[in-house]
């Protein structure tokens, strides 16, 4: 039976106070707490064997290379890579797919091509892309969605085309919740000539990832919204798609010789990992993965699945209240409007009560757009929210609703 | 945090349920909107401005409890006033919400006080002020308060 008053004994910070209430995290779509064994293994490494790594025969740089490697490896069986090379730690997700844009993109795209995307995108898998299009003169096309945040897949067959050359699809909204059929979008995609790059950030804490049965051509995430820490991330792509990419930025690491006259470039995937990386942070990174896998991953969707069914139940008896996305088989996120009351005074109210949510246009202004809402309000669960935190959100909430309509 | 009623004072709610000058104003001669990217508040503002007057303040838009009763209140509180006060007006509107000493007489803008308190907020509150100084000097950008 998974009882997450044991897990939660692994997040300090789960036991402090804010504003003399105990704290109820409820914003674990924008980042998540970091347990022990995160928190541990980066202050280790800093305690016993900190280096800068693959250039010193010492035996601190040997020991940090192995660590740093060690964290690949384990981002590559997490997501079911083939290939240890095919993982390239970034600054995020973000940095993903702006690496992908510039480096991929510019090198496949032309005047006239298409890039396909959803209108569920976060902005950081639209803003790339719309950079790209200027760049090039490729043109930005969108799949809809209906009323409860779900893609009109009958739509996709149509927007793709024989110019359609990468189609940017999110697994996991970070605003609605909901859970895009990537591999059915994969299939059509290849079948129409084009990549796909899938931005799982949202989805790696709450479902499990395989990246060799999706067959996708990219795969990003952020550490920090698996527990992991801020500034380290992973662009996952095939290995015959990134050996024939250029770099994306140029400096130590990502060489193998350089003259005044011509430089060679490192293999795949030091080629993108100009300059230290964020050693600490895969390091870290690779803890949490073994964080989720000892917590288990189907544990853990099971739980936050009844956190929100939990949830969802609830909202649905608050007068005024509407729910934001309500697709079938959501992942663990409740975006909600109160009618009368902004999402940012619902915001401050329920932070006084020491419950912490996320109140805006959580970085998707086209999903807030097609809403017509300037914002929402969006609870996000993790594997160590309890139903009797649940029972507080609607509490906080029942006294927003005092406070403002009397 | 300091109690929720310092900064939701009842004249907050009312200036929020019932905003003041609110809608389009005909004849104006001032305009400029404003954007919090922070939360998505918008807000357009307009002005009458005779002989270096304000007669005329209406606001349109969308915002939060404190960025509504703000803009409801400043609207209200530039009728009949010089351009040449707002400037100073505005500065001490700002140390007055950032919780810093001030010395201009606030009036009815003083229930804002409370919003030093919530330092998140500070951008709600001097949404429409920045809007404000965009259209008496007639910049042709939306303003942001990033």
């Amino acid at each position: 039976m998974f009882d997450p008053h044991l897990w939660r004994r692994q997040f300090p910070i789960l036991e402090r106070k804010v504003h003399r209430k105990p704290l109820v995290y409820l914003d674990n779509a924008a980042t998540t707490q970091k347990p022990l064994a995160v928190l541990d293994a980066e202050r280790y490494y800093f305690e016993h064997f900190n280096a800068n790594i693959h250039r010193g025969v010492h035996a601190l740089s040997q020991e940090a290379s192995e660590a740093f490697e060690g964290a690949r490896e384990k981002v590559r069986a997490f997501l079911g890579a083939a290939h240890v090379e095919e993982i390239i730690f970034t600054r995020g997700a973000t940095e993903a797919i702006n690496l992908v844009a510039q480096t991929w993109g510019r090198t496949h795209l032309e005047a006239g091509d298409e890039i396909l995307i959803s209108a569920m995108e976060h902005h950081a898998n639209i803003v790339p892309w719309q950079m790209l299009c200027e760049m090039t003169g490729a043109r930005l096309k969108v799949i809809p969605m209906d009323e409860r945040g779900v893609l009109l897949m009958d739509r996709v067959d149509q927007l793709l085309t024989t110019r359609t050359r990468l189609v940017g699809i999110t697994l996991v909204s970070n605003a609605l919740g909901t859970v895009n059929p990537v591999a059915e979008i994969i299939r059509k995609a290849h079948a129409a000539g084009a990549r796909v790059l899938v931005d799982g950030a949202q989805a790696v804490a709450h479902v499990a990832v395989d990246v060799a049965a999706l067959g996708c051509d990219f795969f990003v995430f952020s550490g920090h919204k698996l527990y992991g820490p801020t500034g380290i991330g992973v662009l996952y792509g095939k290995k015959e798609l990134l050996t024939a990419m250029p770099p994306y930025q140029g400096g130590g690491d990502m060489i193998l010789q350089v003259t005044f006259e011509k430089t060679t470039y490192n293999q795949i995937p030091y080629k993108f990992e100009a300059g230290t990386p964020h050693i600490s942070g895969a390091i870290g990174l690779g803890a949490a993965i073994d964080f989720v896998q000892s917590v288990g991953l189907e544990n853990i969707a099971a739980h936050e699945d009844w956190l929100l069914q939990e949830a969802t139940e609830r909202a649905r008896r608050v007068n005024g209240l509407r729910i934001i996305g309500t697709a079938p088989g959501k992942a663990s996120i409740l975006s909600f409007v109160l009618e009368g009351i902004h999402p940012h005074d619902i915001g401050t109210i329920l932070d006084s009560e020491g419950v912490a949510i996320r109140s805006g246009h959580h970085c998707a202004m086209p999903v807030m757009d097609f809403f017509s809402l300037p914002a929402t309000a969006r609870a996000s669960f993790a594997l160590y929210n309890t139903l009797e935190e649940v029972e507080s959100l609607f509490r906080a909430i029942e006294r927003v609703q005092k406070l403002f309509l009397g | 945090m300091s109690d929720l009623r310092d900064l939701y004072q009842e004249v907050i709610f009312d200036h929020n349920r019932h905003p003041r000058n609110f809608g389009p104003l005909p004849g104006a001669n001032r305009h400029a909107d404003g954007f919090n990217a922070l939360c998505g508040d918008k807000l357009s503002l307009n002005l009458k401005v005779e002989d270096g007057i304000i007669q005329e303040a209406r606001f349109e838009g969308s915002g939060c409890a404190i960025s509504t009763a703000s803009a409801s209140l400043m609207t209200e509180a530039l009728k009949g006033r010089r351009e040449t006060e707002v400037a100073e007006l505005f500065e001490g509107f700002h140390h007055m919400v950032k919780g810093e000493p001030y010395t201009v007489e606030m009036g009815k803008l003083a229930v804002l006080a409370g919003v030093s308190e919530f330092p998140a907020r500070v951008k709600c509150a001097t949404l429409a002020w920045h809007t404000l100084n965009a259209a008496l000097h007639q910049a042709d950008q939306p303003v942001s308060t990033e």
